[in-house]
């Protein structure tokens, strides 16, 4: 664990140490997880009674400190189970730290699982009113977007179909559409975008890119170390719950490739 | 600069930097800086996971942050329940009016001294399906929004509370029928009636709480659902429901009905109806108080566990 911290400033201008708008100190996550999988009451008391019910700890993220500034696109690379994803997740306030504490200073956006929360039997209309309501937004904010989201999903023709009968792709669209129909301070992406057709993914780094100019702060987890390379300026590398290095993405990439 | 306001503030003073205390709409209230939805370094909210306010009130103000959300969760359930039906919402109506029906025929003869029976068994139905539904629902909406906490943050508690809105809907729709019934079986509609939307109340409270106690414990064991329709059944039958309490032995009456909070939530809500009188006020009393105590536990149990579930789920 002897590595060497990397820490550059690629760009002086936008990124001092100030304008922290992510801000993890010394972010412990455990997870609990059963010896063995128990997943009715019955059984549990049965266990229970036998003495065996044991749950074994598992830091997923481990002491993790880490600033992440206003305006940057800062991504973070690691292997499957490093506690990447954890680590959005701390971020997005879906977890709590067990340990250590999080700040977040502006409004986030989760790019993850896109239209997850869709039901099929609703039209496109209600899914959008149901899935930007899921995302904190108001039947008035709704209301003043409609037609943007729909006009960029493409799929005005359907919007009062059933989602059942869409495809794929459109549910996807849809997806993205509303999730960035309002312009978030912080933008979390789990993996690269793979939505839709290519020109849909050309709008769509269009939108982010938009985003970005306009001052907001991007946070990418990807195993595609040469996205990282091309867009981030910033990288952190983790493994195992504990950041190894923090840098520009040359480097970091290379560290990570080291092993 | 109507941005989305995903995560909301009200942070020690002490606790931010004071480079972001100083933002222009900051209002300070007794040391507490208040910015709901604005600015820090130029409007923007913050979230901290190191300030703990009480997690129960804390629950509070995000539940009605997203009131919004509750209201479509409620839009949502109302609208597929009976989209693919030919009949829709009249459902809502006639499924009380079957199993009145159905009852009447069986037990009519038997409970024969019972005034206007039909309005009898329909009064008590319609307070309790209006508990077992919400209760059941709040379980399985938690495990359906389960897989969404993992994902994005909204408050734990709009699961529960989208499923009695959702029964509230239902026990409004079925009101209409009821007073049908009421009318043709000869009960007169009284003054009394106005006084409903306490009896209401006091389920809406009595059921949130069972159902925020049995969504926690949902969530850790599949089975615990159909346990629950088990005792369901059970305390269905130990509630005066589709029988008159009289035929209860007395000295089996104090135990059975009197620790038997159902027993007293029916009670007041049959009075202003069947009887078109004003429920005894000590019964009142006890019945409400009873379902404030049982939603200030289960609130306040959800909201200490809610930040488990994520990791669960």
């Amino acid at each position: 664990m002897s590595l060497p911290i990397v820490f550059k400033e690629p760009q002086e201008k936008t990124t001092n140490m100030n304008n922290a708008v992510i801000e993890l100190e010394s972010v412990s996550v455990r997870y609990r997880v059963p010896e063995e999988r128990i997943g009715t009451f019955k059984e549990y008391m049965i266990r229970r009674i036998q003495g065996k019910v044991k749950d074994r700890d598992f830091w997923a993220l481990h002491d993790v400190d880490l600033k992440v500034h206003k305006g940057e696109v800062f991504g973070v690379i690691g292997r499957n189970g490093a506690g990447k994803s954890t680590m959005l997740k701390i971020v997005s306030r879906v977890l709590r730290p067990t340990k250590g504490r999080v700040r977040v200073m502006g409004c986030v956006a989760p790019l993850l699982e896109l239209g997850a929360a869709f039901h099929h039997e609703l039209t496109g209309r209600e899914n959008i009113f149901l899935n930007a309501a899921l995302l904190g937004h108001t039947q008035k904010q709704v209301e003043e977007r409609f037609q943007k989201i729909v006009d960029f999903a493409d799929i005005s023709g359907f919007i009062d179909a059933p989602m059942r009968t869409y495809s794929t792709g459109m549910v996807a669209r849809l997806g993205f559409s509303v999730a960035t129909a309002w312009e978030p301070d912080i933008l979390v992406l789990d993996e690269v975008l793979a939505v839709g057709d290519e020109a849909f993914q050309a709008k769509c780094h269009d939108r982010i890119n938009n985003f970005r100019k306009n001052g907001a702060t991007v946070l990418l987890v990807s195993h595609n170390t040469q996205v990282v390379k091309n867009i981030c300026q910033r990288v952190a590398w983790i493994d195992q719950g504990v950041i190894q290095a923090v840098g520009v993405p040359e480097e970091i990439v290379q560290l990570y490739r080291g092993v | 600069m109507n941005k989305c306001s995903t995560l909301a503030i009200i942070a020690r003073i002490d606790r931010i930097d004071t480079q972001y205390a100083k933002g222009p709409s900051s209002t300070c209230e007794g040391g507490i800086v208040k910015r709901m939805g604005k600015n820090v370094i130029e409007g923007l909210p913050i979230y901290d996971s190191g300030i703990q306010r009480s997690k129960a009130i804390e629950e509070v103000v995000e539940a009605y942050r997203y009131r919004h959300l509750i209201f479509q969760l409620v839009r949502r359930d109302v609208l597929t329940r009976y989209k693919r039906s030919i009949l829709g919402v009249a459902w809502t109506m006639l499924n009380p009016l079957g199993m009145m029906l159905v009852l009447t025929i069986a037990f009519s003869q038997l409970f024969g001294g019972t005034r206007a029976y039909p309005a009898y068994v329909l009064t008590g139905l319609v307070a309790w399906n209006f508990f077992s539904q919400t209760t059941t629902a709040s379980m399985n909406q938690m495990v359906w929004g389960g897989g969404l906490l993992g994902k994005i943050y909204i408050p734990r508690t709009v699961f529960v509370l989208s499923s009695i809105g959702t029964g509230l809907v239902n026990l409004t729709l079925s009101i209409l029928p009821l007073i049908v019934v009421l009318l043709i079986t000869g009960t007169p509609i009284r003054f009394s009636i106005l006084f409903l939307p306490i009896p209401i109340l006091s389920l809406v409270a009595f059921s949130l709480g069972v159902g925020l106690l049995l969504s926690t414990w949902a969530i850790y064991f599949y089975d615990v659902t159909e346990m629950y329709q088990i005792a369901l059944m059970a305390w269905m039958y130990l509630t005066p429901i589709i029988y008159p309490e009289e035929i209860v032995p007395e000295a089996v009456r104090i135990w059975l009905f009197t620790l038997n909070p159902m027993y007293h939530l029916v009670s007041i809500f049959r009075a202003p109806l069947y009887n078109g009188a004003l429920p005894e006020i000590h019964q009142l009393v006890g019945a409400l108080g009873l379902s404030i105590l049982v939603l200030a536990v289960g609130w306040i149990l959800f909201a200490r566990k809610s930040d488990e579930f994520a990791y669960r789920v």
